[in-house]
Order: structure tokens, then C-alpha cells, then sequence
């Protein structure tokens, strides 16, 4: 027994969960983590900034195109002379909210169609593969123009209007995805195994499929705010509620007197899709290891 | 496949998405509140309801939906898009009218983004690390995330209020006097920034998927070759590496374009540029439903064509295809 050679201990490497590993490479990516510190502070100040800063964004409270800073006005006072701090941290809500919103329409539009084209293949991907071609023809943003043109400005109508034009790359990520996977071994066990075609698609297929489909949904989200921004600087926009792309849409006649008030709600935008879009960048990192060397 | 097959076969599907195009555009006006009886009506200040019933039977809207489609897509083949009676004109010489600005400004900018963002990133493929590629990087970023009436704001605040360079809005100037190059000269003035503006959202696209190409391409066995038999760094480059790096760049410009043409939409509202941007914006103002369709419908157009084009473009650039048998 004793001259048994001792086999030294091993450390015990404990499995980590998948989420901690992932953070450990987001982490790697430091443009990255500063971004999602950002967006932290443009949810938070969205979330409660009007209620810790309770002017009303529609009330008159100062003379007009008041600068930055004078009058005790943070970001000064627009053509109305109501005050932009307000309006900012208002419009805030509205840009989050269409973005978010907006994304997830386009995402489940566009993992449905892709998943069916991709598992089912032949007439239905066919047919399904036009569909979204179609759809990538049509300029998005004169097709939503149109959408709520005839069918109302309201919130959730502009959500729908561009959830429905900006579905067409999600649908191709997971059509791809789909492709590639079907054909592994396990999805091959899973199906000799009995499982049904919506449990395959849904259950087995999609969580493997996710990764790149997560990275494309967090470009959305940036896409759709700059969308909302694009109608509401139209006017195609509900009067009732104040967002980014208004402010500038109705004070750009003004640009002469007081270019503030254009030129401060365009940099929140700006900082919060280009948050977002780093956020994305570093997702992939997370998300997509072997991806990594471009 | 034979060239001339290919061809024929694109034509042919690029036909059946405009008619796809048209039978949206007939469901979607079908599907809206309100009809041109009831726009008619209105131009008139009112109007009971027999003489509405009149009008729906004179204009064909008793009858059924599938015959109406038909009819609506004959009257297209004659060129007939309708009527808009807020500007009392016929659709068709409406867009017409504009579609001239509209295409001078949407290919002049994908044209320029496409030059520069190629030449940015041929140059920066060559340093990865240099200082162009650090621009690249940061052009992509800020083109990405910039919503394009705001850059446009910008570039008119900076350029033509601050230094008044370039004029700040429109297509012409009507005092200007003189022949053909004093008004081409005029138009180009006033070209500059909006072509810009809504080339900078492109432009970072295509410099930065034209380095990453390029520089796949520097390292791959056949540039090796070419270095290897002596050719000089430029040749190898410009002459045999650029040629294959080349068209992943292209095809991602023929995506684009509809991007381009919604892009339009917002950067000629910001310049006043009369094209088809301005008008759907003054005509979804109007609630003119018949001009906003055929603008949907034209834009639609440009788009087909403007893929059509890519797709020659494409295979004059890349033998495999098929292109010069």
C-alpha cells in the first residue's frame, strides 16, 4: 500500500457558469465597458430624471433661446421657451422606449421567418426568402413614412411601423444560423429521438443559434432609436409626447438664433447609439469567441 | 449559365418585385381610412352622400378589390399613378419632376462614399496599426451612430452659417445668370453638402469592409506570388490585391441603396432639396395619398434598378460570375 506512487492533487477547476465567462470577456473589451456604463446612466437618468426633475416639457417657463447655463437653465430654454433640460430627459423615455420596443417586434418577426425558411428549407424557404428580399427593397424609412402617414402617429403604431421594415438582416442571421445547425449530430439525435418539429426549432436549435441573433437584437436597438429620431424629426411623430427627434425636427428653423437646441438633443442620441454600438461590439466579443480576430 | 440568361432571369425577377410593390401599395391605400371619394369631396368643401356614392361608382370604387387592383396596375403600365389633387397634377409628372434632384443626390453619394471609402481603406489596410486605420475605425463609428439629419445640421451650421462656403438650402440659385456651366457650377455648390452629409453614413460602411477585405486579401497566397515575381508594391496593390477586394465592397453598396434612398428622404428635408424626399414629406403633410404611393412606388424603382446595376457592376469586376462570355 504504502509504495503506491502518490498521485499529486490536481486543483479542482471548477466549471464556471457561462454568464461569468462571458463577462470575463466583455471585460476584456474596455471601449466596451465604459459604453454599458454610459447606457447605464442614459437608462437610469430616463427612468427617473423626470421624476427627480419635475418641469413639465411642454410648459413655457423662460423667454426663448435662453444658452445653456443662464437663468439657472442647464441646457437653456427652445424657440417656445420651454426648457430643454425637461425636454431631454423626457424625450429620453420616448427614444429608449420605441428603440426597445421597436427592436424586440423586428427580432421576433425576424427569428420566426428565419427559423421556418432555415428548418423547413425547400418551398417554405423559398417563398418565405422573397418575402424578406421584398422587404429589403422597399426604402425602410419611406415605407414606415407611409405606415403612419395612413394609419396614425401613434406610439404603438410608429413601434409597428418599424418593427415591420427592419426585420429582414435578424431573419437572414437566423435562417444562416439554422442552416448550420440542422445538420449537427445532436439536433439529428434529438429529432431519432421523437421530438417535434416546434420543440427542434425552438428548443434545440434556437438556444445555438442565439449568440449572433443576441448581437444583431443589441444593434437594433441602436438602429430603431435612430429610425424613431428619423420620423419624429419629420413631425411623423405623437404631439402629445416629446422625443429626441422632435426637438430637433421643430426647433431646426431656429438654428440661426440658438443652435443648442439642436445641436444637444443630436448629441444624446448620438452618445446613446454609439453606446449601444460598442456595447454590441463587446457582446460579440462575449458571445462570439471564435469570431474574435477580425 | 449563359451571360444573356442570367440577365434575362434578373430582369425578369426585378419585374415581379415591382409588381409585388404594387399590390402593397394597392392594399395599403385599400386598407386606410378614408378614399379619393372622400379626398374629393373634401377639395370641394363637402359633399352629401349621393354625390360621394357618384364618385366612388365613377372612379371604379363599387367594384371589387381584385378588379380594382387590376385596373390600378394597368392604369401603372400607362404610366398613370393617379392624381394628386393637392397639387392639382397628374402623379406620374409630379415625381417626374422631382425625380431628377433626387437622383443626382442619391447616386453622386453613393458614388463619393464608395471612391473615398475604398481609397480609406485600401490606404489603411497597408497599416493596420497607423493612424488612417484609427480614423477608419472612428469614421465607422460616428457614420454608424450619427443620426444623418443632425450631421447635416452640423455641416450647415458650420459651413454655410458660420462660414458661409456653400449655400443653405435648395438646388438652385434663380438669380444666377448664364449658360450651361454657370447652372451646373450653381447645382454643385449646393450639391456639396448634402451629397456629403448622407455619403457619411455609407462611407464608413464601405471603408471599413474594404479594409477587412483587403487586407484578407494582402495575405493570401497569390499577392505572395505577385510580390514574389517582382512586381512592384503598387502593382501588387492597385492592379491584382484592389480587383479582388473589390467586390464584397460593391455587393454591400447594392444593399444599400435602399438605405440610401430613406437616408435622402431626411437629408433633403434638412437642405431643401427638391426631390422625391421633400415631396413625400410635404405630400404626408397634405395627407395626398395617391403622390406618397407613387413616391413609395418610384423609390421602390430606384432601388430595383439601382440593384440591377450592382449586379452588372459585379460581374464586369468578377469573371466567375459570368460576365464577359
Amino acid at each position: 500500500m504504502s509504495d503506491t506512487p502518490v498521485i499529486p492533487e490536481e486543483p479542482i477547476q471548477k466549471a464556471r457558469h457561462p454568464f461569468v465567462e462571458a463577462w470575463e470577456m466583455f471585460r476584456r473589451n474596455h471601449a466596451a465597458v465604459v459604453a454599458l456604463a454610459v447606457l447605464v446612466l442614459i437608462i437610469l437618468g430616463a427612468i427617473f430624471g423626470p421624476i427627480l426633475y419635475a418641469t413639465d416639457p411642454f410648459e413655457m417657463v423662460w423667454a426663448p433661446f435662453s444658452p445653456p447655463g443662464v437663468d439657472g437653465y442647464l441646457l437653456g430654454t427652445d424657440y417656445l421657451g420651454r426648457d430643454m433640460m425637461a425636454m431631454v430627459l423626457n424625450g429620453a423615455r420616448v427614444s429608449l422606449l420605441i428603440g426597445l420596443a421597436a427592436a424586440v417586434v423586428s427580432v421576433v418577426i425576424g427569428v420566426t421567418v428565419g427559423a421556418l425558411a432555415g428548418f423547413y428549407r425547400g418551398l417554405v424557404e423559398e417563398v418565405l426568402m422573397r418575402i424578406t428580399e421584398f422587404f429589403q427593397v422597399l426604402p425602410t424609412l419611406l415605407f414606415s413614412m407611409v405606415i403612419v402617414a395612413l394609419f396614425g402617429a401613434s406610439l404603438p403604431m410608429i413601434t409597428f411601423a418599424i418593427g415591420v421594415v427592419s426585420w429582414t438582416a435578424v431573419a437572414r442571421i437566423t435562417r444562416s444560423e439554422f442552416l448550420r445547425i440542422r445538420e449537427l449530430e445532436y439536433v439529428t439525435a434529438s429529432r431519432a429521438s421523437g421530438v417535434k418539429n416546434l420543440r427542434l426549432m425552438f428548443k434545440v436549435i434556437l438556444p445555438n443559434a442565439l449568440p449572433p441573433i443576441i448581437v444583431q437584437s443589441a444593434l437594433m436597438v441602436g438602429s430603431a432609436i435612430l429610425f424613431e429620431a428619423g420620423l419624429s424629426f419629420l413631425g411623423l411623430t405623437d404631439p402629445n409626447i416629446v422625443s429626441w427627434g422632435q426637438i430637433i425636427g421643430s426647433n431646426r428653423q431656429y438654428i440661426l438664433d440658438a443652435s443648442f437646441t439642436v445641436t444637444i438633443p443630436g448629441l444624446a442620441i448620438f452618445v446613446t447609439v454609439l453606446a449601444i454600438s460598442l456595447v454590441g461590439d463587446g457582446l460579440n466579443d462575449a458571445l462570439n469567441p471564435k469570431l474574435r480576430q477580425r | 449559365m449563359p451571360a444573356a440568361r442570367v440577365t434575362l432571369i434578373r430582369i425578369f425577377y426585378a419585374l415581379a418585385l415591382l409588381l409585388a410593390v404594387l399590390v402593397l401599395n394597392f392594399s395599403l391605400m385599400h386598407l386606410a381610412p378614408g378614399d379619393v371619394a372622400d379626398t374629393i369631396s373634401q377639395s370641394m368643401g363637402g359633399a352629401d352622400a349621393e354625390v360621394l356614392e357618384r364618385i366612388r361608382i365613377d372612379y371604379g370604387l363599387d367594384q371589387p378589390f381584385l378588379v380594382q387592383l387590376g385596373r390600378y396596375i394597368g392604369n401603372v403600365l400607362h404610366f398613370d399613378l393617379g392624381y394628386s389633387f393637392f397639387y392639382n397634377q397628374s402623379v406620374t409628372s409630379l415625381i417626374l419632376e422631382r425625380l431628377p434632384a433626387t437622383l443626382l443626390l442619391v447616386v453622386s453619394a453613393q458614388v463619393l462614399a464608395l471612391v473615398v471609402g475604398v481609397v480609406l481603406g485600401v490606404v489603411s489596410a497597408r497599416r493596420p496599426n497607423g493612424m488612417l486605420s484609427h480614423f477608419v475605425t472612428f469614421l465607422a463609428l460616428f457614420g454608424y451612430s450619427a443620426p444623418v439629419f443632425w450631421t447635416g445640421i452640423l455641416l450647415l451650421i458650420a459651413f454655410s452659417l458660420k462660414i458661409p462656403l456653400f449655400p443653405v438650402a435648395g438646388m438652385q440659385d434663380i438669380t444666377v445668370t448664364g449658360g450651361f456651366f454657370a447652372h451646373a457650377w450653381d447645382i454643385l455648390r449646393h450639391l456639396v453638402l448634402p451629397m456629403i452629409t448622407l455619403a457619411s453614413i455609407f462611407l464608413a460602411l464601405y471603408s471599413r469592409l474594404a479594409r477587412a477585405t483587403m487586407m484578407e486579401v494582402l495575405g493570401s497566397d497569390y499577392v505572395r506570388t505577385a510580390k514574389a515575381k517582382g512586381l512592384s508594391q503598387r502593382d501588387v496593390v492597385y492592379k491584382h490585391a484592389l480587383k479582388n477586394a473589390l467586390s464584397p465592397v460593391i455587393t454591400l453598396a447594392g444593399l444599400q441603396f435602399s438605405a440610401v434612398v430613406s437616408g435622402a428622404v431626411l437629408v433633403e428635408t434638412v437642405f431643401s432639396w427638391p426631390g422625391l424626399g421633400t415631396l413625400a414629406f410635404q405630400s404626408i403633410i397634405a395627407r395626398d395619398t395617391p403622390t406618397i404611393l407613387g413616391i413609395l412606388f418610384f423609390s421602390a424603382l430606384v432601388v430595383i434598378v439601382g440593384n440591377l446595376l450592382t449586379d452588372f457592376a459585379l460581374r464586369l469586376v468578377d469573371p466567375r460570375l459570368g460576365g464577359r462570355r
